[in-house]
């Protein structure tokens, strides 16, 4: 056998299910490198226009022209999920890739933190990259700009709609979003607007904002409420890293495995494989780390074990139960950090390991900022607090962070945090910042 | 499926955005060009040198722990051991607003701020976008002759208008002689010789810069470094609008004197100050050596305005008043540690002239308002 017999896109597609899996159809497209890094930056393609992604895409796209990192396809959470490659890869690289690709979109299908994603979100994001072009012409593209860096400065914190497994009660509000129009035609609340001025531990930001804000004009409703809903689409990816990698890292094994390849696509396969889940300097590799993990619980707990993992866990959990002192050794973790004026090697302690990679992973690896009052001083002014659990926040990224706030809020906005074991409250009014020791 | 382009050749988003943010990068770089025109290392720096400028503006601000805060997890191949030293915590910048993103972030990631590359040749564009030439006399221009190209060569190519008929009938004649006939035969391409040309560049755009510096014991370091950056960069604007550019440098304390371009700028002396001998001077430099109808005339002066005397400011005034019908722009800048009023600028207040500009420096981001008052940009006056 001089040429491997390479399966068409549909045959790799029967061959995930007779192994067990079960994706959504998937529609390939191989790519130039240009596009790919393009939908990398902004994440899905059709997105609405910004800077911020245009920087994104020139730092990812200079990486790849110096050689220095190479993507080899990117998937997007859709029914039927679309898959782009690179039009430069080799046969036996496309092959891997769309293995690779199947266990991405069944871990999508089936991980109960993605069941409540808009499916459609393609089109969705096309809608809003319209509603954004027409208001810019409206407003002007720099007044549009100029809010749309505010609203994307706070995007990630917004409550997720918990997977119905994990139901539990919420404090009574909108509902998540049902497809960006929805919010606009129909008005939000009945209720008069003062009585919600203060919700309990209210998380969602920017809800609160969209709902509550006296200052808002209604474009600035609708970008802010996109903001929300595309955020609200990314936040089961982000929350799943390890884990879908790991996944589709341990997939594109199986797949591969069963098909008939000549001895130096098997060789060359393997290479491929070692090359995406070689270490990071001071990082973990998500590759890698997932796969030791599923691999492991496949081995001691069977395979039924991991597709339940891959149904109900995120990282947090999956970390928690499944990353154990055998793994720690192998995968060589250590933990690091500040000593004085120092970065410094701390431990291999696998428990020291294991706890300071939750903490990592937890919330995305952001900080947990809730709504207090949106009525403080009793002059309409919003307080947020930082959930201090053990890490500072960046107090001049904070402040610099306020002033966006203070932007979609329209009056003065304070942020209550821990800073150096003291309780501070950071605010600012639109010209003048403060800091004051509590 | 909506909202699909299969032609990928009309996918433009990302280069648009990219572009958008170039061009916010080249916004902030302007907003800080008072600051980076005079930073030390660019006045001894070549063109081509590339200085990265930190641009905090275009940062992603957003809630974010401290990331010299806290630990995180690394994975190597096994060869590291408790203890290891990975890096340096950079020192926190001056002032906490300007956070600890200004060391060096070092090989650990998580830390990562804006800085902008940009080269010395490409700031100074920046920069002189923003200026001018004012009064540019267009008499002065037509009264150079500009021949820029002289009939120096003969080729056998060339434009049916440069024939040159003697040398072609000479060729002519020659070819037929070879063959043995007299007089002029038949004419063959091969014949014909015509004048070529070569352009002669003719520096027909003259400028000359008087440079006078008060020398006094009152003019300290930061005196020095200021008149130094100023005349730095009006040099180099003026050279890139002149083909060439002459500079007269002239110091003074209670006399004035020429002096090389390293005297100008070190020589530091003792004694009093009568402005007028440099005044004077300049004006004899003018009218022996620089004819107004022939050069674009730039006196500049660097002083702390403590003269001597009012008689000598008047003398001063007389002076002034003499010359500035003859310059395009006579600049005087007042640099000054301190609020007060010098006793030459009180002078200076009664003139109100359009060529005579005047600046105070009390601190490194007025040399940028300096160049702008001194050339202004007026499209009216700028050669096209």
């Amino acid at each position: 056998m001089s040429q491997s017999n390479y399966p068409t896109d549909d045959e790799i597609w029967q061959l995930a299910r007779q192994q067990g899996l079960d994706p959504f159809p998937i529609r390939f497209e191989a790519v130039p490198a240009t596009i790919l890094y393009e939908f990398a930056a902004y994440l899905i393609p059709g997105r609405m226009s910004h800077w911020s992604y245009g920087k994104a895409f020139h730092a990812m796209k200079t990486r790849y022209d110096y050689g220095l990192n190479k993507l080899y396809e990117m998937v997007i959470n859709a029914d039927p999920a679309y898959a782009f490659l690179l039009d430069s890869n080799s046969e036996l690289e496309n092959t891997f890739v769309r293995a690779h690709v199947m266990g991405h979109v069944d871990f999508f299908k089936h991980n109960v933190h993605f069941s409540q994603t808009q499916r459609d979100m393609l089109d969705v994001v096309s809608r809003h990259a319209e509603r954004v072009r027409q208001y810019q012409f409206e407003q002007g593209v720099e007044v549009v700009e100029r809010f749309l860096d505010a609203a994307l400065s706070i995007q990630e914190h917004v409550a997720v709609p918990h997977p119905p497994l994990l139901s539990v009660k919420r404090p009574k509000g909108p509902p998540p979003s049902g497809g960006s129009w929805s919010d606009l035609w129909q008005p939000q609340t009945t209720e008069p607007k003062h009585l919600l001025k203060v919700r309990e531990d209210e998380s969602d930001v920017l809800q609160f904002i969209i709902d509550l804000s006296d200052e808002l004009e209604e474009w600035q409703r609708d970008v802010v409420a996109m903001v929300r809903d595309e955020m609200i689409y990314f936040w089961p990816q982000m929350r799943t890293k390890i884990m879908n990698e790991g996944w589709a890292s341990l997939w594109h094994i199986e797949l591969m495995r069963a098909m008939e390849l000549t001895d130096a696509d098997v060789i060359n396969f393997a290479r491929l494989h070692s090359s995406v889940t070689a270490p990071i300097p001071y990082q973990i590799n998500p590759y890698a780390m997932g796969y030791r993990i599923f691999r492991d619980i496949w081995e001691s707990q069977g395979k039924e074990s991991a597709f339940l993992v891959r149904t109900v866990d995120d990282d947090v959990s999956f970390l928690r139960n499944y990353l154990t002192e055998p793994l720690v050794d192998e995968l060589h973790l250590y933990v690091f950090g500040p000593e004085q004026d120092k970065i410094v090697v701390k431990s291999r302690r696998w428990e020291l390991v294991r706890d300071r990679l939750i903490k990592e992973v937890f919330h995305g690896g952001l900080p947990i900022i809730e709504v207090v009052d949106g009525d403080f001083h009793r002059r309409g002014e919003l307080y947020l607090i930082h959930r201090h659990e053990g890490t500072d926040l960046d107090l001049p990224y904070a402040e610099r962070t306020l002033e966006h706030v203070h932007l979609l809020w329209g009056r003065p906005v304070h942020l209550e945090t821990i800073s150096a074991q003291k309780k501070i409250v950071l605010s600012f009014d639109g010209k003048a910042h403060g800091r004051a020791t509590v | 499926m909506a909202g699909f382009v299969p032609d990928w050749t009309l996918q433009r988003k990302g280069a648009t955005d990219q572009a958008r943010h170039q061009q916010k990068i080249r916004d902030a770089l302007k907003q800080r060009l008072p600051d980076l025109i005079t930073e030390d290392s660019i006045l001894t720096a070549d063109g081509g040198r590339v200085i990265r400028v930190p641009i905090r503006n275009l940062e992603e601000y957003k809630f974010r722990f401290d990331p010299w805060q806290g630990d995180r997890v690394g994975q190597d191949q096994g060869e590291l051991t408790q203890g290891d030293i990975l890096g340096q915590i950079p020192a926190p910048a001056s002032g906490d607003k300007a956070g600890r993103g200004a060391g060096a972030p070092g090989e650990i990631p998580g830390i990562d701020y804006l800085e902008a590359e940009i080269s010395i040749d490409d700031l100074a564009g920046m920069l002189f976008e923003d200026l001018g030439l004012p009064y540019l006399k267009p008499k002065m221009l037509s009264n150079i002759p500009r021949p820029t190209f002289q009939f120096k060569d003969i080729s056998k190519r060339g434009l049916m208008g440069n024939l040159d008929k003697r040398r072609s009938l000479r060729e002519n004649l020659l070819r037929h002689a070879r063959q043995g006939k007299t007089g002029l035969g038949p004419w063959q391409p091969d014949d014909l010789r015509f004048k070529t040309w070569v352009n002669v560049p003719q520096e027909d755009n003259n400028a000359v810069v008087i440079a006078m510096r008060d020398i006094s014991g009152s003019m300290g370091d930061f005196k020095k470094l200021m008149a130094r950056t100023f005349a730095f960069w009006m040099l180099r604007f003026l050279r890139t609008k002149y083909e060439s550019v002459e500079v007269v440098f002239i110091v003074h304390h209670t006399q004035a004197r020429e002096v090389t371009e390293e005297e100008f700028f070190q020589l530091g002396e003792s004694g009093g100050t009568k402005v007028s001998s440099a005044y004077e001077l300049c004006w004899e430099v003018l009218q022996n050596r620089y004819p107004a109808s022939q050069w674009n005339i730039y006196p500049v002066h660097f002083s702390d305005g403590d003269n001597w005397s009012d008689a000598d400011n008047r003398r001063t005034v007389e002076f002034l008043e003499a010359m500035l019908p003859l310059v395009n722009v006579f600049g005087y800048a007042e640099i000054r540690e301190g609020g007060y009023t010098s006793t030459l600028m009180t002078a200076f207040g009664t003139i109100r002239h359009p060529r005579f500009q005047v600046v105070t420096i009390g601190n490194k981001r007025d040399v940028y308002t300096a160049l702008k008052k001194f050339f202004p940009r007026s499209p009216g006056d700028e050669r096209a």
